[in-house]
């Protein structure tokens, strides 16, 4: 009666195949054009070289300055969607813009969201005046207003593309704190957390395997959800003419100078830049909105 | 009073590509003021049960088969409206988190006054009245003064009698209480259960105590109906299960709670409670049962009636039968 | 008898509280007041008591979760509050924790292996593959297979995750388990799997455990001695049969009053204490039980009562046993 019954029967393994079928699941649920719109853009920054079909900085020659779309009257089909002022190619100047909103928008979420997640657990798991001094610089930035912040950042130091990059992570760390905190602060009570604590782990060891792999879904949706903003942001320092230094191609900086243009007629100019900025922002925020439900422990068992 | 026959409430996940058999084919009859105790694992389908009694099934569960005649009327073909009704008059339900029972944004006075506001129409003095009077039955202490407080001011035992007094404000014929008694201390326990038994023994309100103490079953109850995996597996007055169990799971749990002075090693059940989206096939104890036989694993036992109102789903126990 | 594995004398643990919001002077919430117990090797002491009793407390200060107010916890002889450097990691090493929830208890992200593994790789040089070896050690004494160990926990049942943390409990050479409620959470058919099991590793092992519960039944049939504890004080302690045999402590009878039937004709309880635990922050003067204790008498709200031997060996604070004469000691101490 006393005996110990081996307990073998175990919940059933999950094999490859059925991890493999998971994922492909998985992707069936992604929003179709998101990733789409999202991997066709990569496609093209990634390929700008080759795909473009003049240098973005440059006059194409024999084209004149203004030429429209090639289906309205007057366009060419050399020049597919127009030239700007200067006679460069517009799809050529979208194609390498593409690559810099690419790499500010992400490079730009990865600078924010380390600062803001090393500071964030710092903050939780260390507390007392460590977390006071730390949430109260989060404070003074959250009140200031991001956009302003960037500008005058961006004055002081100077416009160019890594610049930007270091001051667009520098506005926007101070969401990634704040959550992230607030996760460290009930990771902190876990069991889990207790029992590695009290077998005598260093706090190091605790952030690393305890603290750090469970807040890193957050993170990532933060960071899905934040792409977006900075893209917008780069956009907006651009068109104000402290963002990418002319005559790099970005977005931003194609509304700006077509801006003079605008009333003229050559809609051109900014429909095109503005629709790519709208498609990226749009795709991101429905990729960031799908992947939040996805990793989100409560909705993703049902 | 209460007669539920073949109920079967199924839960339809994933768009209904995945049917979990929550209770499947459950039956059973409660006489007005007797105690059932419902008794099973996490999972095993009791709470489903219950729910599926008073029409509160979340939104993927449905019953889909049988019925249950409460004084005459089958609740299974009743509107949600109605069934409101008698929700708050004639079945009432007491839950294992009295916080999550009372708002915590409300005095007790208004949430104990509420089913009488709405129901009985009573207004002013003799709604106060009322209230005062449902608080005493519940044995709070000064309830003049206790009324006016909000929930978090009290203690769980406080709270859960709260509870009961709201249960009790429509002067219903059935009390459904799940668990009540699971977050409280034991001398609260005991003091909550022997002033449950004294409301029932002044109003003659019918019980269905659902939970997984044996011990509160021995207390409490006067008939045990036993679940696992969504189906009564053996039910009966409780004197004569406790005495003779005739289920291997209703022994084996039997076995498995340590007595008060003893040292005995425990009889533990191997295994783990199954997985309802995937049970086993026959009885779906057979993995986990000591005494099984190999038609077990092929062929599903029903039900078997025997003397003393008892019943019993075992192969075992049929072929018993036939053989002597 | 051979020197107890952990002593505890005199331990005190009192948390400030500020009442108001411009309250001047906190009050305090005294969650532990002069305990004394020892556990000796290979022995269960089960410390039971409702919430607000300070059981979780005491373990928390075993455990080095908190610092005692006053008082000492010797384990092996050594205070450990001194403890440092390596001889604090060997006593880390020595004493581990079961919780009551396996569900939180096991880090989500982490395979099996890595868990049971963590306190190995903390505290031992092990190479990967010596670390896997006892990994697969621990995991057959709790009656796993050591296959598993590739799995996450959400794999898992309750009971089954509830073994795979006593198994890294298990892993370094530990000498003392502090089992805080670790049957509570289960199914009651799993219960006896690990209590069976629990007692099973205790006599292959000769592991102490500290097992704290509020369930009376479960706690004595799993310990060799137990305390019974009541708003930061024990008020009896006995051996775990002369207890049962006969509670003295009119809480402790409280306690089996309140304890369920095992059977439908088991004779009623004769009575049950009316009353809720007081709030830690207005401790009754006298002894705290008296309040609700069914045979108070006049001397009981004014003096406390002192833990006295009693018949049939272990102790027990009350006035209605001999106490000896009121000294200072014994007043509102």
């Amino acid at each position: 009666m006393a005996t110990i019954p081996a307990d073998t029967r175990l919940a059933p393994r999950r094999e490859t195949a059925d991890k493999l079928r998971a994922l492909l699941e998985a992707a069936r649920e992604a929003p179709l054009l998101a990733v789409v719109i999202l991997g066709g853009l990569v496609l093209v920054a990634v390929l700008a070289d080759l795909i473009a079909p003049y240098d973005p900085t440059l006059p194409v020659k024999g084209a004149n300055v203004f030429d429209p779309p090639f289906w309205m009257e007057g366009g060419s089909t050399s020049t597919l969607l127009g030239t700007d002022f200067q006679g460069r190619d517009i799809l050529s100047r979208l194609i390498h813009g593409a690559r810099v909103s690419l790499i500010v928008g992400l490079m730009g979420t990865l600078v924010a969201g380390s600062i803001g997640t090393a500071m964030g657990i710092l903050s939780g798991y260390a507390g007392g005046w460590v977390d006071q001094i730390i949430m109260r610089v989060t404070d003074a930035w959250l009140a200031l207003p991001a956009i302003v912040f960037a500008i005058f950042l961006a004055a002081m130091i100077g416009p160019s593309m890594w610049n930007i990059i270091a001051i667009l992570g520098g506005v926007y760390w101070t969401r990634y704190a704040r959550v992230i905190r607030g996760e460290v602060l009930t990771l902190r009570e876990r069991e889990f957390v207790k029992l590695a604590e009290i077998a005598g782990a260093s706090k190091l060891r605790v952030i690393k395997k305890h603290i750090l792999p469970n807040v890193l879904n957050t993170v990532t949706v933060l960071a899905s959800l934040t792409v977006g903003v900075v893209i917008i942001a780069e956009a907006s320092l651009s068109f104000l003419g402290v963002g990418v230094p002319p005559p790099q191609p970005a977005w931003g900086l194609m509304l700006s100078e077509a801006r003079p243009t605008l009333m003229a007629g050559q809609w051109w100019l900014t429909v095109f830049p503005g629709a790519c900025i709208l498609l990226i922002v749009l795709a991101t925020q429905l990729f960031g909105d799908w992947l939040r439900v996805r990793l989100d422990p409560q909705t993703r068992n049902l | 009073m209460l007669e539920v026959t073949d109920l079967r409430t199924h839960f339809f996940t994933f768009g209904g590509a995945r049917v979990v058999k929550a209770v499947d084919g459950v039956s059973f009859r409660l006489r007005e003021g007797e105690t059932l105790g419902l008794v099973g694992e996490s999972g095993s389908g009791k709470t489903t049960t219950c729910m599926s009694i008073v029409g509160l099934l979340p939104r993927a569960g449905r019953v889909v088969g049988g019925s249950v005649l409460f004084e005459g009327e089958d609740l299974t073909r009743k509107s949600q409206r109605e069934l409101r009704r008698i929700r708050g008059r004639r079945i009432a339900m007491i839950l294992q988190d009295p916080m999550a029972s009372l708002n915590p944004l409300f005095t007790i006075f208004r949430q104990v006054a509420e089913p009488a506001f709405f129901h009985q129409h009573l207004r002013g003095r003799t709604l106060r009245e009322r209230v005062r009077h449902l608080l005493e039955s519940v044995r709070i202490p000064s309830p003049e003064w206790r009324m006016r407080d909000y929930p978090h001011q009290m203690s769980g035992g406080m709270r859960q009698r709260i509870v009961g007094a709201i249960a009790l404000a429509g002067g219903p014929r059935l009390v459904i209480a799940d668990e009540p008694t699971t977050n409280l201390d034991v001398t609260i326990q005991a003091q909550y259960l022997d002033l449950l038994k004294d409301i029932q023994r002044e109003t003659g309100v019918a019980l269905i105590f659902v939970t997984h103490n044996l011990g509160i079953v021995a207390k409490m109850c006067d008939r045990v109906a036993v679940m696992y995996a969504g189906k009564i597996i053996e039910q009966g007055p409780v004197r004569a299960l406790f005495d003779d169990p005739k289920h291997p799971y209703t022994r084996a749990l039997l076995g498995s709670v340590p007595k008060l002075g003893s040292k005995e090693p425990l009889y533990a059940i191997a295994g783990q409670p199954p997985n309802l989206a995937d049970l086993p096939s026959g009885c779906a104890f057979h993995p986990r049962c000591p005494e099984a036989v190999p038609r077990c694993a092929t062929e599903e036992p029903g039900d078997v009636h025997l003397a003393g109102g008892r019943v019993a789903r075992c192969w075992l126990v049929s072929d018993g039968l036939t053989r002597s | 008898m051979a020197s107890p594995v952990l002593e505890v004398r005199g331990l005190k643990k009192h948390f400030p509280v500020r009442q108001r919001l411009l309250g001047r002077g906190a009050t305090w919430v005294k969650a532990v007041d002069g305990v004394d117990f020892a556990i000796h090797g290979g022995e269960t002491l089960g410390l039971i008591g409702e919430s607000g009793c300070g059981k979780t407390t005491t373990s928390k200060l075993i455990l080095l979760q908190e610092v005692p107010t006053a008082g000492s916890i010797a384990f092996e002889g050594r205070d450990i509050a001194d403890l440092a450097g390596a001889e604090l990691m060997s006593y880390r090493r020595a004493v581990q924790v079961v919780f009551q929830d396996p569900f939180s208890s096991l880090s989500p992200r982490m395979r099996v292996r890595d868990i049971i593994a963590e306190p190995l790789e903390i505290h031992t040089p092990l190479t990967r593959a010596a670390i896997g070896e006892r990994v697969a050690q621990v995991l057959a004494l709790v009656g796993l297979e050591a296959d598993v160990a590739a799995l996450f926990p959400h794999e898992f049942s309750g009971g089954q995750r509830q073994r795979i943390a006593i198994a890294r409990a298990l892993a370094t050479d530990t000498r003392l388990i502090v089992l805080d409620e670790p049957v509570s959470a289960l199914d009651v058919s799993v219960r006896a799997q690990i209590i069976n099991q629990l007692e099973h590793l205790q006599r292959t092992l000769g592991v102490s455990y500290l097992f704290i519960g509020h369930d009376l039944a479960t706690v004595a049939h799993i310990s060799h001695r137990i305390a019974v504890m009541y708003l930061g004080k024990i008020v009896e302690s006995a051996d775990s049969d002369s207890l049962c045999a006969r509670p003295m402590h009119p809480y402790t009878q409280a306690l089996f009053a309140a304890a369920l039937p095992s059977h439908p004709d088991d004779p009623p309880a004769e009575r049950t204490i009316a009353g809720e635990v007081p709030s830690a922050l207005r401790v009754p003067p006298g002894c705290r039980f008296h309040p609700r204790c069914p045979s108070a008498m006049e001397v009981c709200s004014r003096v406390e009562p002192i833990l006295q031997p009693r018949e049939g060996g272990g102790e027990v604070a009350c006035h209605l046993y001999p106490q000896p004469a009121p000294t200072e000691r014994s007043r509102g101490a």
